[in-house]
């Protein structure tokens, strides 16, 4: 189980997540010009300054350990161990994606790895994580699950709800607000009564700590204590992350109603910068990084290569997976 | 005339109504600065205040709920719920409470709110961002089901929905936002609810459909009207109640019905329309809707669900035969 609280003496293990980092990087700077170049539609939410909080939390799970997600879900997928490549072909809807094609960006989920989905409802991850945790009680197994919400997601019933039913039963559930202070257009603030997430989920008798989710050394150090908690019995715990949407809602959303200054701030603190100058620090060359940049943008070019050029599914393959019972039928391309 | 966008026509329409009547407001995510997800409230929270155009959290049930509550208390509220998915985030609110306090209380409630929830496929936003769930709402006592299929017709049908005593649920089709069409500012009256139109006249076969499905059997016909077939296209314009009398009109004229939708053919509401034709007139009849699966991504997936001009016309050809 690669857990550490202390991160800081094992510089190989943080170029290991840096990795991952980039790949995400990568990945949704590739996905935003692919949805600018036409070839990529829907929706397509960008993880872009966040990915600290996903590598963060995912290194300290297991493989077998469950993540539900929500619209914003990329990151949360590669850091959890889906494959790009795969994710890849889906956002551009392609045969070999994640989904065959069927379920695109915000529908993203590797259940090989434990992802159970990435939400285009807000919140309804929530109450499927609890659900999620009955089972895991009800198999006697010691695994826990992981929800990314949202600070917007917040105010929604069933993230209450779910609050509420994981304390009561103790299950093992995190629960990770990405707080980036803003939802779509919506600056949170303004529509969110309280003294915030923490003493929302405090509220219910949930132990609730806030960090710098920007801030790799303090997310892995955090969730690394605070998923032992859970594995050995502390019931739900809550993590909020604070952190900024670097782009738009969307790739779509050029996020005119941003303020430049708190932009440029928000630039100063942003996650990849921080983790390369303290690898920088600690004894990993410039060249060495470098190099790696140069690796995973290639590997990242090489799937959007590939996804360009691959397969189209099948009309077929939309009337498969529907249900065994009453399955419906292929009517024929010619009809 | 003035040419605008489907989404253009219902924010004018929208804007009518807030300038003629104070009551009437609106509460959603997102309309202030966005001014909804196709700009149908651009400006408007800037013209009628934030007290009007209410910025609301991420909160479905209470969107709709505090519509019902403040349509209980004596405003004229619309609920935007942005996408018709979302809306099923407060089904209770809409099918338990404002499609039936008027009938539990006998009579001394009113739920005079519009519930709106665009429905449909846009292009590539899947299984829970494109659904159309017409039949459900159309299903329920109490509620008015309204689906706009022009500039025009969704400026006129908003401005009735508002004005109506009854809770509406209002399904702008999202595949329509940037339709262009005429619309005449100097004619302020609304569209009548439960009034078809009749969009092609034709003496061979009656097709009725509704919202962005009609523009598609309105290239059908045009197409069968090249092979000398004359279709007959009623646009239903409201589902609920549905204008009975120009449908039994033109079939019993034609002689034969076809219903076609976007959404699920299984239990959709062109099974309604096509028993209640076959029941009363005995003329044959068919349904064309999607099949029982949920809206694909890719592609060539979400193509091998529509119902596209060609099917429309192969149908009829079949029936005519
Ligand atoms: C139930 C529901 N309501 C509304 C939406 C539309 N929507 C998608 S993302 C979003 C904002 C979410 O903000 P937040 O939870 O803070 O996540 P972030 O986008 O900031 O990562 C909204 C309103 C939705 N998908 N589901
Ligand atoms: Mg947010």
């Amino acid at each position: 189980m690669p857990v550490s609280s202390n991160l800081a003496n094992e510089p190989a293990r943080v170029v290991e997540m840096f990795r991952k980092m980039l790949v995400i990087r990568a990945f949704e700077e590739a996905a935003g010009e692919a949805f600018h170049a036409g070839q990529v539609r829907g929706s397509v939410h960008q993880y872009i300054g966040e990915e600290s909080i996903a590598v963060g939390i995912c290194a300290n799970l297991r493989d077998d350990d469950l993540l539900t997600s929500n619209h914003r879900g990329h990151g949360h997928s590669i850091a959890k161990g889906a494959d790009p490549r795969a994710m890849m072909l889906e956002l551009f809807g392609r045969v070999g994606g994640t989904s065959d094609g069927k379920g695109g960006s915000m529908h993203i989920a590797d259940f090989s790895v434990g992802m159970l989905g990435a939400n285009g409802v807000i919140a309804d991850g929530c109450t499927i994580s609890v659900g999620a945790a009955q089972s895991i009680r009800l198999l006697k197994q010691d695994r826990i699950v992981v929800n990314f919400i949202g600070d917007g997601g917040i105010n929604r019933g069933p993230f209450m709800e779910a609050l509420n039913w994981a304390k009561v039963y103790e299950l093992p559930v995190l629960f990770v607000c990405e707080n980036n202070q803003i939802a779509a257009t919506t600056t949170t603030r303004l529509v969110t009564a309280g003294e915030g997430i923490a003493k929302r989920a405090e509220s219910f008798g949930i132990p609730a700590i806030t960090i710098d989710g920007n801030d790799l050394f303090e997310v892995d150090s955090t969730t690394a204590r605070v998923v032992a908690e859970i594995r050995n019995g502390s019931g739900p715990q809550l993590i909020q992350a604070m952190t900024y949407r670097l782009r738009g809602h969307f790739a779509h959303d050029p996020a005119g109603y941003r303020d430049p200054k708190e932009l440029e701030e928000a630039l100063g603190r942003e996650p990849m910068a921080r983790t390369e100058a303290w690898l920088l620090k600690n004894g990993v060359d410039a060249d060495e990084i470098a190099a790696l940049k140069a690796e995973v943008d290639g590997e990242i070019a090489g799937y959007v290569d590939e996804a360009a050029n691959a397969a189209w599914p099948d009309g077929a393959l939309a009337f498969t997976d529907v249900q065994d019972v009453g399955a419906p039928e292929f009517p024929g391309e010619s009809r | 005339m003035t040419e605008m966008t489907y989404a253009q026509a219902a924010r004018l329409g929208l804007q009518e109504e807030m300038a003629r009547d104070p009551k009437v407001w609106a509460l959603g995510e997102d309309l202030g600065y966005e001014g909804g997800m196709a700009g149908q409230y651009n400006d408007l929270q800037a013209e009628f205040g934030p007290d009007r155009i209410v910025d609301t959290p991420i909160s479905e049930s209470t969107i709709m709920g505090a519509a019902v509550g403040a349509a209980l208390a004596g405003t004229r509220p619309i609920a935007e719920m942005r996408f018709s998915d979302f809306a099923m985030c407060s089904v209770s609110e809409l099918v338990n409470q404002a499609a039936k306090a008027r009938y539990m209380f006998g009579g001394q409630a009113r739920v005079p709110m519009v519930a709106r929830m665009p429905i449909g496929i846009r292009g590539g936003i899947a299984a829970q961002h494109s659904q159309s769930p017409e039949a459900w709402y159309a299903h329920t006592p109490g509620l008015v089901v309204v689906t706009p299929s022009t500039p025009a017709n969704n400026r006129g049908l908003l401005k009735a929905s508002i004005r109506c005593d009854d809770p509406v649920v209002y399904m702008e089709h999202k595949g329509l936002w940037g339709m262009l069409g005429e619309v005449d500012e100097n004619d302020q009256e609304p569209i009548p609810l439960g009034v078809a139109a009749t969009v092609r006249a034709g003496s061979d076969i009656t097709i009725v459909s509704w919202a962005a499905q009609v523009g598609v059997a309105a290239e059908a016909a045009d197409v069968l009207a090249a092979d000398g077939i004359s279709a007959e296209v009623i646009d239903l314009r409201t589902l609920y109640p549905w204008d009975r009398d120009a449908v039994m009109n033109s079939a019993a004229r034609t002689g034969k019905l076809l219903v076609v939708h976007e959404a699920v053919r299984v239990g959709g509401f062109g099974g309604e329309v096509a028993a209640e034709v076959a029941e009363t007139l005995g003329v044959p009849v068919a349904r064309l809707g999607g099949e029982r699966i949920p809206i694909p991504f890719s592609i060539p997936l979400e193509e091998a669900y529509k119902i596209k001009a060609d099917r429309i016309a192969g149908r009829v050809k079949e029936m005519l035969a």
